[in-house]
């Protein structure tokens, strides 16, 4: 169902890495996404490889755990793989299939995507697990706060944000009743064609989108009635400061950045079993 | 004819940290007819157990048997089962969906494989089981009021022609009036076509003035299954499951604590009043229509409805009028329905 | 005694309006309504719904304003723009639904909102959620989620979150509707400590009458009015007005006024159970004597 959905969600533990400021979290993710992209050696993604082990070990979440958030997302990873498959022509032909052929070229760059991909959604998840929906929006509003000064609502989109995140369990909730409800009146979601089925989707959607708007109004009052005004003259509870280890990360990923630099310009290429 | 569990088992997300054992070794029997009040406080189990009366949870381990057929079976006809036993759930004016009103109560007929016709029969007939005035078919389903939506919603089951129907709280949310006119409703459909009638609640007053037998669920098990009065005896362990007997059965319990030879297995707010006059020796003939006395008839609902009409805002007055239209004027449709049966 | 709360012939109009959003008319939801709430008092209004109970509550905020007459609160008239503000924080406003009203993904930083808008100084802020969550007893969850909470505790902290303003006065806007006894319970145990403890007003809105029977003063508000005020022993002893206000009047008073009515001597507006016990049972040593005298 839709709950085994375990990317960008929260994994409550203990580590360095949930302790971390989400500033740093969001800025190292980043870069580490960038990174992936700057070598094309196995050096390269050895190095990669050992720095996210690295990270795995250190934010305590089961490697199972992070393995099934892979799961949703693996349509995506075939086509991607299909598509580098068969696509570059260069390099010597391995098999030869009607008007398709894989080339070495072909099935290093296939690999090479999928590793990427694979690293790129690991180390994104990584992020959510570590760090709760309420700091990464107050990491997203301080790290873009800058865009403030050319009229973008950074506060507002950071609230939208963090509201979504919060309903989005009770909405989970509420389509799963709706559902129950219109199966007990018969309702079938299971067989027919793609249109049947998206047809039998009105009964849930409809009900779903009212419940919805009626929260939003409610909510809308109930922010009000608390003196809600907008970003302006508010304070933090929790403001983001700096600590020790944060500079500590900083200069981890720094480093990090800088050897994968260094191998993607002084390793050649050419350092491969084909 | 019934519904039974034997030995049925539930428990919520197995093998994961949030695993609940939401229902423990269930055994009970609902025979044919009869109108039943499940009760127990959130988490107790009940809105779990009477999922498993339609099929739409599947128990972990155990056998229900709908009609002596083991529902668990492979090839059993779980359409069938949908079809025969309605579940109106918590706060059901949220699945209405349709333009309006006649074609929300359609949809269940219409998921039936019924002709248009015979939904459309089906669905009329079943809003006027609900008490839902004409003028309201037609009408978007949100705009009408709180109590109009629910009855909408609840004749959208009873369009199916169930044979149970369970509610799950269908009192939820709304004020006195419009929680008696429900319930009186119900008590009216229970009568008027011979349906069993599950009733979920946390209202030991509501409970206590319709249902036949009480099932009180505590932590996922039968804590009692018994006859109201015989349930409320334990009004001590009841209030240990967060639960509390009606207020009536405190009273009867404090007098015959202070001495008063008073029966105490009294439930009902007449009652009471009839036993304490008995026990202090004065006359006890004058039989007073005091709310509480258990299923009205269509008089009594009549009488209500003059009484309301007097005082009941502009929605409230269409609806309680309604109410009272129906319980005369369909007495004769419904008969015919109970006939067809 | 201040004046914590003071409308004067308040009325408040809905327009009503043609599917084009052309107004065709209005309908009145409030008409001409005089209360008076004192600081330091518990006051109850009650009413079905649609009599107009919870759009009266809505005023008391500036969430509605008035159509016509005033509303003072805490000396402030809540149709002055510039007042706004301080008239929501000096009338904190607790809603029906648990969940539609809880902002924040952590307990504690949803208390924290409320001071957060205000400005509050971070450091005071933490102190302001610990003291409000210790107030409702919901201290023990702080770093839960909502999500996971039962109904009552929601409320518990939806509480919490309006006494960490700072507010002189608490309108609860029917918080029992949609929960179960248990949660009602804790509620309204909630509420009384609040008053016990931080002598806040508080205006509680609903249509329990057992949850009103230690109000310094019931409101019954139909059709927009108010048609009956006083103390609850004057409120209750008038049980068919109150059925005919189409509310829940409990048991033990049903139980007494047909008791009364058929001849028993018990006084009139029986509140508790334990009275009741204790009147029938006088008249019964009483009958017994009078019966071996006789």
């Amino acid at each position: 169902m839709i709950r085994d959905i375990t990317i960008g969600q929260y994994y409550p533990a203990k580590s360095i890495l949930h302790r971390l400021d989400p500033r740093v979290k969001l800025v190292s993710t980043l870069l580490y996404l960038v990174s992936l992209f700057l070598f094309r050696s196995i050096a390269g993604y050895l190095v990669a490889t050992l720095f996210l082990i690295g990270i795995i070990r250190l934010s305590r979440v089961p490697f199972g755990y992070i393995v099934k958030g892979l799961k949703p997302v693996i349509m995506l990873l075939m086509i991607t793989v299909v598509f580098n498959l068969f696509l570059k022509k260069e390099g010597e032909v391995l098999v030869h299939i009607w008007r398709l052929s894989i080339t070495t070229a072909g099935l290093r760059n296939a690999v090479y995507m999928a590793v990427r991909l694979i690293y790129l959604i690991i180390g994104s998840s990584l992020m959510t697990f570590t760090t709760t929906p309420n700091e990464l929006t107050d990491g997203i509003e301080a790290l873009l706060n800058p865009l403030n000064k050319i009229c973008v609502p950074v506060h507002e989109v950071a609230m939208m944000m963090s509201i979504a995140l919060r309903f989005i369990p009770i909405l989970l909730e509420e389509t799963d009743k709706i559902m129950k409800a219109q199966q007990a009146r018969g309702a079938d979601f299971e067989s027919g064609n793609i249109i049947q089925r998206a047809k039998a989707m009105i009964p849930i959607l409809v009900p779903l989108f009212v419940s919805a708007f009626r929260r939003a109004y409610d909510l809308a009052m109930a922010m009000e009635a608390r003196c809600y005004r907008g970003g302006e003259g508010r304070t933090k509870m929790k403001p983001l400061r700096y600590k020790g280890r944060d500079r500590a990360a900083y200069v981890m990923i720094a480093v990090y950045v800088a050897a994968v630099v260094a191998i993607g310009r002084y390793v050649p290429l050419k350092i491969w079993i084909f | 004819m019934s519904i039974r569990l034997e030995h049925l088992n539930y428990i919520y997300s197995p093998n994961t940290a949030y695993e609940k054992h939401a229902l423990k070794d269930i055994c009970l029997e609902i025979p044919d007819g009869e109108f039943v009040g499940v009760i127990g406080h959130t988490g107790s189990g009940k809105s779990t157990l009477i999922q498993h009366f339609n099929g739409l949870i599947k128990a972990t381990d155990g056998k229900l048997f709908y009609n002596g057929e083991n529902i668990y079976e492979p090839g059993y006809n779980m359409k069938n089962l949908r079809n025969e036993v309605g579940l109106v759930f918590q706060y059901p004016e949220h699945q209405l969906f349709e333009i309006d009103v006649m074609s929300d109560v359609c949809f269940g007929p219409k998921n039936q494989g019924l002709s248009p016709e015979e939904c459309e029969k089906r669905a009329l007939e079943a809003l006027r089981l609900v008490g839902l005035k004409e003028k309201y078919y037609k009408a978007s389903p949100f705009e009408l009021s709180g109590g109009q939506k629910r009855r909408a919603a609840i004749a959208g089951v009873l369009a199916m022609r169930p044979k149970v129907l369970v509610l799950d709280e269908p009192t939820a949310g709304l004020d006195p009036k419009g929680r008696d006119d429900i319930l009186d409703q119900v008590a009216y459909l229970h009568k008027q076509t011979g349906m069993t009638v599950i009733l979920v609640s946390h209202s030991m007053e509501d409970i206590a003035r319709y249902a036949d037998r009480i099932i009180v669920m505590n932590h996922g098990e039968v804590m009692y299954n018994d006859k109201p009065k015989n349930v409320f005896a334990h009004y001590r362990e009841l209030e240990k499951a967060g639960l509390a007997a009606p207020q009536v059965t405190y009273i009867m319990h404090d007098l015959k604590e202070r001495g008063i030879p008073v029966d105490i297995d009294v439930t009902t707010v007449s009652e009471a009043a009839d036993e304490i006059l008995r026990a202090l020796g004065m006359e006890t003939s004058e039989n007073a229509d005091v709310k509480g006395d258990g299923t009205p008839d269509a008089d009594a609902m009549g009488d209500d409805t003059s009484d309301e009409g007097a005082t009941g805002d502009g929605t409230s007055d269409a609806d309680a009028a309604a109410v009272g239209r129906t319980s005369g004027a369909d007495t004769a449709d419904s008969k015919n329905l109970e006939k067809k049966r | 005694m201040m004046d914590m709360i003071q409308t004067e012939k308040l009325i408040f109009e809905y327009e009503k309006r043609d599917e084009d959003g052309n107004v065709i008319g209005t309908s009145r939801a409030i008409d001409g309504v005089d209360i008076d709430v004192k600081e330091g008092q518990f006051i109850a209004v009650l009413g079905h719904n649609g009599s107009g109970k919870s759009t009266f509550a809505k005023h008391l905020n500036a969430i509605l304003v008035p159509t016509d007459g005033t509303v003072w609160v805490d000396g402030r008239d809540t149709k002055e723009p510039e007042e706004l503000w301080n008239v929501r924080q000096s009338a904190g406003m607790v809603f029906q639904n648990p969940d539609n009203q809880i902002i924040g993904t952590v307990v504690e930083e949803d208390v924290g909102f409320g001071p957060e808008n205000l400005g509050v100084p971070t450091d005071e802020i933490w102190q302001r959620v610990e003291e409000s969550l210790k107030a409702v007893g919901m201290l023990s969850y702080r770093h839960h989620s909502p999500n996971k909470l039962s109904g009552g505790q929601k409320q518990r902290v939806a509480i919490a979150g309006v006494v960490a303003m700072e507010p002189k006065c608490i309108v609860l806007d029917e918080p029992t509707a949609m929960l179960d006894p248990v949660g009602r319970k804790e509620v309204l145990k909630t509420v009384q400590r609040l008053r016990e403890e931080k002598k806040v007003t508080v205006i509680l809105i609903t249509h329990y009458m057992e949850e009103v029977v230690d109000a310094d003063k019931i409101y019954v508000m139909d059709h927009g009015k108010v048609v009956m005020e006083g103390t609850p022993r004057e409120i209750f002893s008038q049980v068919e007005k109150l059925k005919q206000y189409r509310l829940d009047v409990p048991q033990v008073t049903i139980l007494a006024d047909e008791l009364k009515r058929r001849g028993l001597g018990i006084p009139a507006g029986i509140l508790h159970k334990e009275e009741l016990a204790e009147c029938i049972s006088s008249q019964y040593t009483h009958g017994n004597r009078t019966g071996m005298d006789g």
